[in-house]
Formats: C-alpha cells, sequence, structure tokens
C-alpha cells in the first residue's frame, strides 16, 4: 500500500513535469506547423515569462492573478515582436540558419534576463506555494496540482479558439496552405506573428506555473532540451502528441530517477528521444508524414 | 587586376587557380612555420588553439557548409576523440597510431547517430545531436571508472620517434600540420564526385535525388567523417589542454563550432580559419578589454555565450556570407573599382521551402 501511494505520488509529479514540457513543446509545434522554423529559445522564452512575473508580483508587488495575466501579455507581446523584426527576415534561407539564430537569441535573452534580474534564484509567493491536497491518504502539493489542472484548462482554451473563432481557424489555414491563405484573403505574415505570440504566451504560462515548483533563474531554459523530446515524442505537428509526449516524458523521468541508479533520470528524456527517432521516427501521434530521404 | 583564360577543362579542377594563390599559400606556410621563432610563448599557445578549433571546424564546415547538415554534438565527437586519445596514450600507444585511431572511433559513433536520424529531415539531426550530446556529456560525468569523473584526466605527454611533444611550441607544430592535412584532404575531396555530391544535396535535395545520389548514403558519410575530423581535433584537443574535464564538452562548445562556421562564412575552407581565429581570440579580447569596461558588465558570468549569440544573430541576419563571403565582397569592389553596382551582391528574394509532403 505504502509502495502504490508512493507510486501514484511520483506518476503525479511526473505528470506536473510532464504538463511543463508539454506546454513548451506545444510552443515548438505552433511554431513549426505554421513556418516550419524550430525555435531553439522556447525555453529561455519560458524564462522570461517567469520573471516578467516576479517583476510584476515580487516587485511591483500586483495580485498574483493580475501579475501573471500582465506578464503572459508580455510575453505574448514579445514573441509577437520577435517574429515581426527578427524572424521573418530569415524566411527563404536554409532552415539550419533559423536554428543557429534563435539558438543565439536563447543566449542574449539569457544574458539580458541576467543582467537585469541577477543570476540566483528567485521566486515568488504564489497561492499555491507549499500547500497540500489530501486524497484519501494520497498527499499531493498543490502546486503540481496546479501545473496539471493549469495546463487541462489552457488547452481547452487553446482548443476551442483554434476551432471556434474566426482568427483561430485562419490561423489553421495558413499553417495547411500558404498561397491558398493569401488567396482567402488571410494576412498571413500577422498570423504568423500572432501565432509566434500564442506560442510565447503559452511558454509564459509554463513559466509561471512552474515558479512555485523550481524557483526562477537564467538558465531554466535547458528545460527545452526536454521539450524536444516530448515534442518529436509526439510525433512534431501534433498538438495533442505533444502534451501526451511531454506527460510520457516527465512520468517515465520521475520512475527512472525512483527505480534506477543516479545520473539516468538527466539522460532519461535524451534516451527516449533518440530512441524514438529509430523505433518510432513518424511519433506517436504522426500527423504530418515524415519525409524520409 | 588578373584575368583566367580558360585553356583546359582540369582548370575547374585544380588546387590553385594562378601562380599567384601558389606565391601566397607559400608565404604564408613560411610565415606559419616561423612564428613560433618569433613570437612568445602564450601567443604560441594561443594560436596552437586556434589550430585544434580549425581542425574541427573543418569537421563542421564539411557537414553544414558542404552538405547542409547541422550538428548541435560536435562537442561530444570532440570529447570521445580527446579521452580515446588519452585512453590509448596511457596505455602506451604511439601518438601516431593514437591520433587516427581516435578519429576512426570517432567517426563510428558518427555513423552508429547518423544512420537512424539522416533518414528524417534535416532538423531532426540538430535535435538528435543535442541530446546525444547531452547524453555523453552525462556519461563522461558519471562513468569515472574511464575518464576519472569530476577528478579529471591528465593527458600524458605525447613523443613522435622519440621526440617529446610538451610545450606549446610542440603542440603548435602537431595542430598545424593536422590541420594542413585535413584542409588538403577536404580541398582535395570537395574536387571529387565525393564532394560534388554534398554540395549537390545542400543545394537541393530533390535534385540531388533525380541526379542518382542516393542521400541517407552521403549523408551518413558526411556525417561520419565531419564526426571523424572532429575526433582527431579532440585528441589534438586532448594535448592542447593536458587536463581533461568531464564538463567541458558541452552544449556551449558545440555552439562555438557552428559560430566558427557561420561567423567565418558558410561553404568555404577559408572561413573556417577566419571562424577559428574570431571565436578563439573573442575571449581573449575581451580579457584584455575587461578592465576598460563599466564595473558588471566585464566581469558578467555568461558574457562569451552572450557575445557569441548575438554575433551569430547579426551574421545571419546581415551577412549571411560570413567574414569571408565580406572579404570576396571587398574584393570585388576594389577589382571593380568604379562600376560597383548596388545590385551587385543583392540578395535573391526567397522563398520558404516546404519539407511537407502535403
Amino acid at each position: 500500500m505504502e509502495d502504490a501511494a508512493r507510486l501514484l505520488q511520483l506518476v503525479v509529479n511526473g505528470a506536473a513535469a510532464g504538463c511543463i514540457y508539454g506546454l513548451i513543446a506545444l510552443g515548438f509545434v505552433l511554431i513549426y506547423k505554421a513556418t516550419e522554423m524550430i525555435n531553439f529559445a522556447q525555453g529561455d522564452i519560458m524564462m522570461l515569462g517567469g520573471f516578467f512575473a516576479f517583476a510584476l508580483i515580487a516587485h511591483f508587488g500586483l495580485n498574483y492573478w493580475v501579475g501573471a495575466l500582465i506578464a503572459i501579455l508580455l510575453t505574448a507581446a514579445f514573441g509577437f515582436a520577435l517574429d515581426a523584426v527578427v524572424l521573418r527576415r530569415v524566411i527563404g534561407q536554409p532552415q539550419f540558419a533559423v536554428v543557429m539564430l534563435t539558438l543565439g537569441l536563447g543566449f542574449i535573452f539569457r544574458a539580458a534576463a541576467g543582467i537585469t534580474w541577477g543570476y540566483d534564484s528567485v521566486g515568488f509567493n504564489t497561492p499555491f506555494t507549499n500547500r497540500t491536497i489530501n486524497l484519501h491518504g494520497l498527499i499531493l502539493g498543490q502546486d503540481n496540482v496546479s501545473i496539471i489542472v493549469g495546463t487541462v484548462l489552457l488547452c481547452g482554451v487553446l482548443y476551442l479558439f483554434f476551432s471556434h473563432t474566426r482568427l483561430g481557424v485562419a490561423m489553421q489555414a495558413s499553417s495547411q496552405n500558404q498561397l491558398a491563405a493569401y488567396y482567402m484573403g488571410i494576412p498571413v505574415r500577422t498570423v504568423f506573428s500572432l501565432i509566434w505570440a500564442i506560442s510565447a504566451g503559452v511558454a509564459a504560462v509554463a513559466g509561471i506555473l512552474l515558479s512555485p515548483v523550481s524557483m526562477i533563474d537564467v538558465n531554466m531554459g535547458f528545460l527545452g532540451i526536454k521539450a524536444f523530446a516530448a515534442a518529436v515524442l509526439g510525433g512534431f505537428g501534433s498538438i495533442p502528441g505533444a502534451l501526451v509526449g511531454g506527460v510520457v516524458i516527465g512520468i517515465v523521468e520521475q520512475l527512472a530517477g525512483y527505480f534506477l541508479p543516479a545520473g539516468f533520470q538527466e539522460v532519461t528524456s535524451n534516451v527516449v528521444l533518440l530512441a524514438t527517432l529509430i523505433l518510432r521516427p513518424q511519433g506517436l501521434f504522426a500527423e504530418i508524414a515524415g519525409k524520409r530521404v | 587586376m588578373r584575368y583566367l583564360f580558360k585553356t583546359d577543362y582540369r582548370q575547374d579542377t585544380t588546387l590553385w587557380r594562378h601562380r599567384g594563390d601558389l606565391f601566397w599559400y607559400g608565404l604564408l606556410g613560411i610565415v606559419l612555420l616561423a612564428i613560433p621563432f618569433v613570437l612568445s610563448e602564450f601567443y604560441v599557445g594561443e594560436l596552437g588553439g586556434v589550430f585544434v578549433f580549425a581542425v574541427a571546424g573543418v569537421g563542421m564546415m564539411l557537414l553544414a557548409g558542404y552538405t547542409g547538415l547541422i550538428s548541435l554534438g560536435n562537442a561530444a565527437f570532440l570529447g570521445i576523440g580527446a579521452y580515446t586519445d588519452a585512453i590509448l596514450l596511457t596505455h602506451g600507444v604511439p601518438l601516431l597510431v593514437a591520433l587516427p585511431v581516435a578519429g576512426l572511433f570517432t567517426g563510428l559513433f558518427g555513423i552508429a547517430i547518423g544512420l537512424p536520424t539522416l533518414r528524417m529531415s534535416g532538423l531532426y539531426l540538430a535535435i538528435a545531436t543535442l541530446a546525444f550530446g547531452s547524453i555523453v556529456g552525462t556519461v563522461f560525468q558519471k562513468w569515472d571508472a574511464v575518464t576519472g569523473g569530476f577528478d579529471g584526466f591528465a593527458v600524458p605527454a605525447p613523443d613522435i620517434f622519440g621526440v617529446p611533444i610538451q610545450n606549446a611550441t610542440g603542440i603548435y607544430y602537431l595542430s598545424l600540420a593536422v590541420l594542413v592535412i585535413v584542409l588538403w584532404f577536404s580541398a582535395n575531396l570537395l574536387r571529387t564526385p565525393l564532394g560534388r555530391a554534398m554540395v549537390a544535396i545542400r543545394d537541393s535535395e530533390i535534385s540531388a535525388q533525380s541526379m542518382g545520389i542516393h542521400l541517407a548514403r552521403y549523408k551518413t558519410f558526411a556525417f561520419a567523417l565531419s564526426a571523424f575530423i572532429t575526433g582527431l581535433a579532440g585528441a589534438l584537443f586532448a594535448h592542447y589542454v593536458r587536463f581533461l574535464a568531464p564538463d567541458a564538452f558541452d552544449v556551449l562548445l558545440s555552439v562555438q563550432f557552428v559560430t566558427i562556421v557561420f561567423v567565418g562564412g558558410l561553404g568555404s575552407l577559408h572561413g573556417v580559419i577566419l571562424g577559428a581565429l574570431f571565436v578563439r581570440l573573442l575571449p581573449q579580447f575581451i580579457a584584455i578589454i575587461r578592465d576598460d569596461l563599466p564595473y558588471g558588465i566585464g566581469r558578467m558570468p555568461g558574457l562569451e555565450p552572450s557575445l557569441y549569440g548575438l554575433v551569430l544573430v547579426i551574421v545571419i541576419l546581415f551577412e549571411p556570407g560570413g567574414i569571408y563571403g565580406r572579404w570576396i565582397k571587398m574584393k570585388r569592389w576594389f577589382q571593380a573599382y568604379p562600376l560597383k553596382r548596388r545590385t551587385s551582391f543583392r540578395r535573391q528574394k526567397s522563398y520558404a521551402r516546404s519539407e511537407r509532403l502535403r
């Protein structure tokens, strides 16, 4: 019984971590589906979102919910500007130019955050910090539960947005066929920038949800590497796939940390990634047929 | 200005375009051989480091600049080469054997990673190599029976035919020799059908495939070759630093290699040298001007990576040809002096190429 409860707790913790990976991966997938770019700076945008929230809540003393909302909007605006000013210029250049460009941007963001907020870990008070829920003897941290609930809510909102609003459908159309979208009168460039904004906003949500579990610091962006594993496992280009992939990676990682000797936990996500590429390169939910050569 | 007349088909594939090239490269060679007698030990050591990075840069250039694939795990290959070489030397294997064996062993890893990932589109390679690099980095740290873990690994001083190589000058000449061999090999490779096939893959996979080029095979070859050369560089690196620490081979080092090829100029072997000079000398430059900077900026941790990032961004956005591309433009400007047109180097209009089937 003891073991079962312990396992369940590990699974919940893993699922919470996995939701974060899933949210970052969701950002990759949104951008990849639309523009066929991979944003290596996604993790760093999450870090920026966390720091924005920190500045607003801990520094300016705003209410948690108001501060979080403003931080998400700020990060989204940042994502919009990033695409409109920088990334739009490299369309048509070889893909690895985009890879290197976003990697370089990530380094710059990290340094900028370091200069502004310092290199120490920071945190702020949230309604979920250090509280627990007791479910028939199963003790769960509210911070972890808030991550899972927040992710589910966010996904619901995104689903409704993409399927029921004019703009959401326009985004789907531009992702599927740029030229046809142009012919239908969709302002494709603006739509792409808006997709960047959404993906930055999602990253900011991930950063804010993560802040009570692990503090905010400059190197938070390295979580992005694990999110790659989530995106690849889900089949790059599938939105539910990214989330499921993230949760799977999170749980596997927790279990590996419990059952395997030290050191294995750190490499689990990468091993899963390589194994996916070898065994099932199109991922669990293949929406886009992977181009084989 | 020199006018080149085509009198022979072989002219298209010669190493030297004309006598002038031979003269200048000869002069450069003499200067490089004479440098250790002129400069102080510190600068000789730094130049040795530049050569080591240039060898690794050639490996990256063949992959990124000529085959159009990107690897973010070359630091892992460098590490594998370094540890292989160091371990072989402690078992008494002579350097001239250990060096190529380190390269070949690393090349095997390249094949092992390349085979599954190169069937997919190029972006997967970047992600897979990133994952591979991080796994290898963890292995270096945890497998202390072989690598010594965080205690580090002292690399024994090698000797060639009884001549010990221990000071900076020895490393300088050793790396220079390896660099010249690797450059000569690469320049020759690029003149062969194999090299042309790599360039064809870079320019258009579909048209290369239509010409009968087996994409997966050539890509795997390019990747293995890149790993092989990076492994050689790793062996040199082991002797250059003399003490291997497992956390030296991280993502940042991989990014430095990519910076070498991007900043130097994609698709040119000259660019590798310029890029290696830039990447190795930037930290020195920062160290020199550090005291003149306002307090805080000079001592900021993470200053170097952010500068690499900034330079990468600027180069990709404003000068995709890199330093070498800029040099070519300046040369043309002088050659055609009053006739330079604004459109001479205008970037062609380009469109996003889709990787999707639908």
